[in-house]
């Protein structure tokens, strides 16, 4: 019966080791093991936490980049079609002016050409009217060279004339 | 909850098979003890057949030195301090175990008389019956209290050494890695210690598991390391520290006066006015408190007995084991090599399974203890 009956000595001597072992070990081992412990675990939940908002910022902030490269993309387009409409406007505007000068160059040719013709033709005119006199002189002059050519013209003259 | 009662059931089912075994061992050991005592004198002289179950029972139980080997009929044993306490008016006497000679010479007016210290005169002899086998045996002498360093007190001393001394090292080595990766030791405790901690505090206590941390983690590994330590069969190994009765007691006794301590009304309340229950179940006779009160103190009688039950019995079927070779020995030498193989294959496999059982039982003990001290601190639901 030995076997199951608990002795005075072991249970002495088992309260006394255990109570120094739980009490030694508590201050010395465990303490520092669960402090350890739970402040890595602490660490590693924040570490987790802070990539967890770093993701979220990156995330946000690819957003912004996106929303900013949008709008530039927005304003481009609309800097590109004003610029379009500006030089459209331009090329319209230079060729209405250009069109203009010409039409302007083309009539004042005309005016000096008509000018000039009208001038050329009153020249034309009085170099005929000369050119007419000198001839009309110089038949006179060969007509009235013997007495009785000139009395014929005369004559002839004066039938036209009639008197009525 | 399922584990637990699963481990409840098991572990009472275990338990009967091995009281059982128990009750059929022990008669066979007084018998023998017997012989021993009466023959003291006439035992070198014959030729003694090689008696299993004092073997058995001299590895199992306590003793008063450290019993190593023997050459031929000489025994090589350790001698272990003394320390008695004679309540007659001598009080404290001191001296080596040696000077009683294996129980064959009387000291300072003390013999030793199947293994218990008692004075010269004493004879005092109880007689046993059992299986129709007449056995005597010694009972202590009352008066005489025996503080002896024994052979599982320095078993007791020297795990509690290695205990501190590897969990310092281990506290020191996260403390010199702060916010590292474990390494070495460490990282073979670690996840022991967060099991304990995620697994058995947390779950059984709740949010006030960190006041019960270092017991728990205490009892764990005193237990599992003192089971681990029985199995190595060389000093300072081989003590069947957490095999007997009187270590699992005070282990029991811890839990015990932290679950009493640790609970609150609400933990009374269930005990002597359990809710729920019909009034005549409480009065005029109070069946249910009786039920209860009885509770509290079969929770940790059943952790005595599930601890040193185990342990013991995975002891006993090794040592069994060993003994067939010795016993188809004395039959013929061809026998007992015979049967060698098939022991040492079956201590072997028994061995291995002791080594579960070693973390098994160290579980157990530590759930079972959480939960007690979460049932303690249940609040009203």
């Amino acid at each position: 019966m030995d076997l199951i009956m608990p002795g005075v000595g072991l249970i002495f001597w088992m309260t006394l080791v255990f109570s120094l072992l739980l009490i030694l070990l508590k201050k010395f081992a465990w303490k520092p093991i669960m402090d350890s412990l739970r402040e890595r675990e602490q660490d590693i939940s924040s570490s987790l936490a802070m990539a967890k908002q770093t993701k979220a910022e990156m995330k946000q902030l690819q957003a912004d980049n996106e929303k900013l490269l949008q709008l530039a993309r927005e304003e481009r387009d609309v800097i590109l079609n004003e610029a379009k409409t500006t030089k459209d406007q331009i090329i319209s505007e230079a060729k209405d002016k250009a069109q203009a000068e010409a039409d302007r160059i083309v009539e004042s040719a005309r005016v000096n050409i008509e000018n000039e013709k009208r001038a050329a033709l009153t020249e034309i005119k009085t170099q005929v009217a000369e050119l007419s006199i000198e001839i009309a002189e110089k038949v006179l002059k060969a007509e009235l060279s013997n007495k009785t050519e000139q009395n014929k013209l005369v004559e002839k003259q004066l039938e036209n004339l009639n008197f009525n | 909850m399922i584990l637990k009662k699963f481990w409840g059931g098991f572990s009472s089912f275990l338990t009967t098979a091995i009281i059982a075994v128990f009750l059929l061992g022990t008669s066979v050991a007084m018998a023998n003890d017997d012989s021993h005592t009466t023959d003291s004198h006439t035992e070198h002289a014959e030729k003694k057949g090689f008696d299993a179950g004092a073997m058995i029972f001299n590895h199992v139980l306590d003793a008063h030195s450290w019993h190593v080997m023997d050459i031929g009929e000489h025994a090589i044993s350790v001698p272990l301090p003394i320390i008695i306490y004679d309540q007659n008016g001598s009080g404290f006497h001191f001296f080596m175990s040696s000077r009683f000679e294996h129980g064959h010479a009387a000291y300072d007016g003390y013999k030793l008389l199947d293994n218990k210290i008692v004075r010269e005169s004493y004879t005092e002899h109880e007689v046993a019956t059992a299986e129709g086998e007449h056995a005597e045996v010694a009972v202590e002498e009352p008066g005489i209290l025996d503080f002896s360093i024994t052979k599982n007190v320095v078993a007791l001393f020297v795990s509690s050494f290695i205990i501190f001394f590897l969990f310092v090292s281990v506290a020191k080595t996260y403390k010199r890695r702060k916010g590292q990766a474990p390494s070495g030791v460490q990282n073979f405790l670690e996840p022991i210690i967060l099991f304990i901690r995620d697994d058995i505090a947390k779950d059984s206590i709740g949010h006030k598991y960190e006041k019960y941390m270092p017991y728990l983690l205490t009892i764990f590994f005193f237990i599992l390391i003192n089971n681990l330590m029985g199995l190595v069969p060389i000093l300072p190994g081989g003590a069947n520290l957490t095999g007997n009765i009187s270590v699992t007691l005070v282990l029991a006794m811890f839990t015990f006066v932290i679950t009493t301590f640790s609970a609150n009304k609400n933990y009374w309340v269930h005990i002597i006015n359990m809710p729920g229950v019909p009034w005549w179940l409480k009065f005029p006779l109070p069946l249910m408190p009786l039920v209860e009160i009885m509770g509290v103190f079969t929770k940790p009688f059943v952790l005595m007995v599930r601890l040193f039950a185990n342990i013991t019995a995975g002891h006993i079927v090794i040592l069994g084991f060993m003994s067939m070779i010795f016993i188809f020995g004395e039959i013929s030498p061809v026998a007992g090599y015979g049967v060698s193989v098939v022991s040492v294959a079956f201590s072997l496999f028994l061995s291995i399974l002791e080594i579960l059982v070693a973390f098994i039982q160290a579980y157990v003990f530590t759930l079972l203890s959480a939960l007690y001290f979460g049932m303690a601190m249940e609040e009203e639901h």
